[in-house]
């Protein structure tokens, strides 16, 4: 703005007193209090056996357990996604054989439980013995025994992630619906053809508001897969930390054990959500331009890559650079 | 102003448009020639906005036909009968006519460089090069060469919407649509908005404006038509209908803005 602030004497400041507030300093103290006394039972209570936490905190079984949970957690997510994407797609497609379906499977896995669910693929093997591919009621054209070599694996990621895609459909579904109609209408004036306008300029769009729920989803996975031993699958952190206590009878610090790998994965992924927020968030979250000048565009154009370049951190405009 | 012989570019005869039972366009006959500026006004509600949005076919049309450069809108014509056109067809065409929106509609996760060279290079398939060389042309033709890395969040809407025109023009059309380009804007920004458009009047763009600007109708209009209650009350030479409107609610309605 300009300077005519300068043209007065520096005014006198009010220095007014500012509101106490007593409660700050009462609750404090209370939950300290609490916190301080709860610290100190961690130290003395004998009961918590941290020798024991110790010596299992990186057992064999344990670690492997982690992994396990890990690799259920991602490839039932990565499946979700998939199916959730196709599933969103399809409840707002033109086809309403499509609409109809994306709405029967969303019912069928939210309407029931995931333990449930997770049974029933562990016995799929029993209730489909053998599989024939050919006309319904009708002549058959292949069969095959279904087997499941892999010892539950298959039938736990299928129950976890058929699942999820339930829930991630209506998340994907709240995302793509996020987006303002104007978005959609400006690209078909521009003459984009549908798939490019859902994938170029929706999507980024919904990504916005997909990832927070998604993220939650993945981290609510991570402890969802405690629930595989009904297929049973018996590799993960939960089964491993829990067969551990039975062998030793010392449940407590086993669940501190899991409790404690639990905790890291997830402010782990919470880390990774806080940067795949930010990548999405450009163009809202952020103030500050991109750098780039038209000088620099200019040399871009000679070859570089693309325009897309870094935010870089400086708060400032750069209309002075740009000159 | 008409360099070229009259040519009409755009025809629409007999346009209806019923949102169910609700008549908003009854019968609109609108002719603009080539390399004309054609103004649309008329009070909200009179089905001026809903007319231009058929003609790139955002709304669909209920009956008669529009035509852009001699070729039918949204159909085509098999032994006396119409049949709808692909949605791939239906892209095809809108690339020769470029839309202005009210509320610029400007993609908020690119850059205004990128807004601009989205189309060229994911339409029409042009090399990044060649469409980042364009969109700076276009950008410093606006007045905006020094906010290509601004994301929209970071523009006025004035400047916004002159980025939207330049995204409109980076696919070279032979029609621009503007809705009410100006009617988002804070005052003090409309006029920015309203020089570039004048400039591209006067480079011989064929344009249809819906806009309440009369002074830019006045100014840069080659035809003012008057709507309302989805019918055209009143056309003709805008200087001549701005100042000696013949239809009562023409002068009613001029009274109001002027």
């Amino acid at each position: 703005m300009d300077n005519h602030h300068d043209r007065h004497a520096a005014p006198v400041l009010n220095n007014a007193v500012p509101v106490r507030h007593p409660g700050r300093w009462i609750s404090a103290i209370i939950i300290v209090g609490f916190l301080a006394a709860f610290l100190q039972s961690l130290f003395t209570n004998p009961n918590f056996r941290w020798d024991v936490v110790g010596t299992y905190i990186l057992d064999t079984k344990v670690v492997q357990g982690v992994v396990w949970t890990l690799f259920l957690t991602f490839a039932s997510m990565v499946l979700a996604i998939i199916l959730a994407i196709l599933l969103a797609f399809m409840r707002q497609s033109d086809n309403p054989v499509f609409r109809w379906s994306s709405w029967t499977w969303v019912w069928f896995f939210r309407g029931t439980p995931i333990y449930t669910q997770l049974l029933f693929w562990g016995l799929a093997t029993v209730l489909y013995p053998t599989i024939v591919l050919g006309i319904p009621f009708g002549p058959a054209a292949i069969t095959w025994v279904t087997s499941d070599p892999t010892h539950g694996l298959i039938p736990a990621i299928l129950g976890l992630g058929l699942n999820e895609s339930a829930y991630l459909a209506e998340i994907f579904r709240a995302g793509l619906k996020s987006v303002d109609q104007g978005q959609s209408e400006a690209a078909e004036a521009l003459g984009m053809t549908k798939g490019k306008i859902m994938r170029r300029i929706i999507l980024p769009q919904a990504m916005r508001v997909i990832v927070p729920p998604t993220g939650n989803e993945t981290i609510g996975m991570l402890k969802t897969t405690s629930l595989v031993l009904a297929v049973p699958f018996t590799l993960d952190l939960t089964f491993a930390t829990n067969a551990l206590a039975n062998r030793i009878y010392l449940p407590i610090p086993l669940l501190i054990v899991a409790a404690f790998w639990y905790l890291l994965i997830t402010s782990l992924l919470m880390v990774g959500q806080h940067f795949i927020e930010a990548y999405y968030g450009k163009g809202v979250d952020n103030r500050v331009p991109a750098a780039v000048n038209p000088a620099a565009a200019k040399a871009a154009a000679a070859g570089a890559p693309s325009a897309e370049a870094e935010p870089d951190l400086k708060m400032d405009f750069p209309e002075e650079e740009a000159k | 102003m008409t360099i070229t012989p009259e040519k009409p570019l755009v025809q629409i005869e007999g346009l209806h448009k019923y949102y169910g039972e609700h008549h908003v366009l009854r019968g609109i006959d609108l002719t603009v020639n080539q390399g004309e500026v054609s103004v649309v006004i008329g009070p909200s509600g009179s089905g001026k906005s809903t007319m231009l949005r058929c003609v790139n076919l955002l709304e669909t049309i209920s009956a008669g036909r529009i035509s852009v450069g001699g070729q039918l809108i949204g159909y085509r014509e098999v032994k006396g009968r119409l049949h709808d056109l692909k949605t791939k067809e239906i892209a095809a065409q809108r690339r020769e006519i470029g839309m202005v929106f009210q509320r610029f509609n400007l993609f908020p996760h690119k850059t205004a460089m990128q807004n601009i060279m989205e189309a060229p290079v994911q339409v029409k398939g042009q090399s990044k090069t060649v469409a980042r060389k364009r969109a700076l042309e276009l950008l410093d033709r606006v007045g905006l060469g020094d906010r290509a890395g601004h994301y929209p969040n970071q523009l006025s809407g004035g400047q916004q919407q002159r980025v939207a025109i330049a995204r409109a023009l980076a696919m070279d059309p032979e029609l621009m649509l503007f809705d009410e380009p100006t009617s988002a804007l804070d005052p003090e920004l409309v006029g920015d908005v309203l020089n570039v458009m004048k400039d591209l009047a006067k480079s011989g763009m064929t344009m249809i404006v819906v806009t309440h600007e009369i002074g830019f109708a006045r100014e840069v209009g080659d035809r003012l038509t008057f709507m309302d209650g989805g019918v055209v009350v009143e056309a003709g030479d805008p200087r001549e209908v701005l100042a000696n409107p013949q239809h009562p609610r023409t002068k009613e309605f001029l009274s109001r803005v002027l």
